[in-house]
């Protein structure tokens, strides 16, 4: 299992990466692996404003469906469209095009979130 | 503390994942639920399903036995067969759902679920005291691998001198299998697909699993965990005890009632069962393919214009036909084929239709 450094962690098993005031949020390597294939990404969050720890969607895989939580405050500004015909790029590129939502921070509110060795720590890795 | 089967330490090494399961710490996937899932679809998979339970039934009076507890008519099975069968409690719901298969004269082994070993023990147990046919639970020192997948019989081939292109289905036979003695193949199966159900005595099991994964390589053979076994069984309509039947659900709710023989000589349950049937059904299990897109998952509502009328049994995507799937017990005046339903998603109503099962037709 893969945990980027440079990204940020939340013990929900979301990565973030922060770009100025846009972050861009996924699921780790880990949870796409607890999960297995995943066959349908829904959010139905688009231009909703989300406080931190609040649902922006849900992942399905064949055998589970699991809540997506959002890791900041922040507007969902952009879901991937790519997973909507290929839900499996969670699986296959969790961190590249296995991305989900971008979101635009509201406030820099990421005191909860876990750098690359803590989220290892946590799980377990 | 969870059990564990003989090939525990094989599962680990193979890299599956591995979840408590009945008791058992069971392989749930060793790759992908679908990569699995599709290769017994169109190679072969090999399955470690030791946590069955395994009873020995035999002696003369083993067959007065069987017929007691069960609904299914053993008196009718040839040697060297095997029966889909139940057992009902007295109320006429299932205790559960069991294959029982004829080895030779006077001799049968009843395969129970897992998670009512215990239980059935018990029950067919409390049963026999007054028949007094010779009772033995084996499940502890047998081993059960399948072998499954239109590409299965050419693995499995290799390693008895029987014929295998002369089985029908559930048929079985006991004897030599990869030097292992005393050892029942069986083409039983839980998948759809042509299986090789291959009970062997523990010391056994790592040595054939390991010769079985090898000869199947060449095949496009892969190990397949319990994920996969679930959406196969879905695919093909068959029922999981626990999710789709239990100690409240008819055989005849059920959709068993093929499997139960009211004319044959009286059993446990027969009565409540043939009243129900004078009664009439006011629920049936039903199967359902989501016409939106979404996937059903066991507690599920399921509405009909807008008021709930039962909940999901069994669910999940088909792999093969990539649409939600399951199964659950709705009014009768709904169950028919074509009925529209409602299954409710996170607070979503989501149209689906009543299939008629399996939903992958051959």
């Amino acid at each position: 299992m893969f945990f980027p450094d440079e990204l940020l962690y939340t013990k929900d098993h979301e990565w973030v990466r922060i770009e100025g005031d846009t972050a861009t949020v996924g699921i780790t390597d880990f949870a796409q692996g607890e999960l297995g294939d995943i066959v349908y990404v829904e959010i139905e969050t688009l231009d909703q404003l989300i406080e931190r720890g609040g649902l922006f969607g849900t992942v399905e895989a064949v055998k589970t469906v699991s809540d997506l939580y959002m890791p900041l405050n922040g507007t969902v500004t952009e879901v991937n469209e790519k997973l909507a015909a290929s839900p499996e790029l969670v699986n296959t590129d969790p961190y590249g095009d296995g991305w989900m939502i971008k979101v635009k921070l509201e406030d820099g509110s990421d005191s909860d979130l876990l750098s690359a060795a803590e989220y290892k720590k946590m799980i377990g890795a | 503390m969870s059990l564990r089967t003989p090939l525990y330490d094989t599962h680990q090494a193979l890299g599956a994942k591995l979840i408590p399961f009945a008791g058992y710490d069971m392989p749930v996937r060793y790759t992908g639920d679908v990569q699995e899932h599709m290769a017994v679809r169109t190679a072969a998979g090999l399955f470690d399903v030791s946590h069955m339970g395994e009873f020995i039934i035999r002696g003369p009076k083993a067959l007065a036995l069987i017929q007691q507890v069960t609904t299914n008519d053993a008196s009718k099975l040839p040697e060297g067969k095997a029966q889909y069968s139940c057992m009902p409690n007295r109320e006429g719901g299932i205790v559960d759902d069991v294959i029982v298969y004829h080895i030779r004269e006077d001799q049968y082994m009843m395969v129970v679920n897992a998670s009512n070993i215990e239980k059935d023990w018990n029950w067919v147990s409390a049963h026999n005291e007054s028949i007094g046919a010779e009772l033995i639970n084996v499940s502890d020192q047998t081993s059960l691998i399948a072998v499954s997948g239109p590409r299965a019989e050419e693995v499995v081939q290799q390693f008895t001198d029987v014929d295998l292109s002369k089985l029908g289905t559930y048929e079985c036979f006991k004897g030599v299998f990869d030097g292992a003695e005393k050892t029942l193949v069986a083409t039983t199966g839980y998948t759809g697909e042509r299986t090789f159900e291959i009970f062997l005595y523990n010391e056994h099991a790592v040595r054939v699993w390991n010769d079985l994964l090898a000869a199947g390589q060449s095949v496009g053979l892969i190990p397949c965990g319990l994920g996969a076994r679930d959406t196969l069984r879905l695919e093909m309509g068959y029922m999981l005890y626990g999710n789709d039947i239990n100690d409240t659900t008819s055989p005849l709710e059920a959709g068993l009632g093929w499997i139960t023989k009211l004319n044959k000589a009286p059993f446990t349950g027969a009565e409540a069962i043939f009243a129900l049937k004078v009664q009439g059904l006011s629920r049936k299990l039903v199967a359902f393919e989501l016409i939106d897109k979404g996937i059903p998952r066991v507690g599920y509502e399921i509405a009909v214009n807008g008021e709930v009328v039962g909940s999901v049994c069994s669910g999940s995507v088909s792999p093969v036909l990539g649409k939600g799937i399951g199964m659950g017990y709705v009014p009768v005046q709904y169950s028919a084929e074509g009925s529209e339903l409602e299954i409710i998603i996170r607070n979503k109503p989501l149209k689906a239709v009543v299939v008629k099962a399996p939903f992958l037709k051959r």
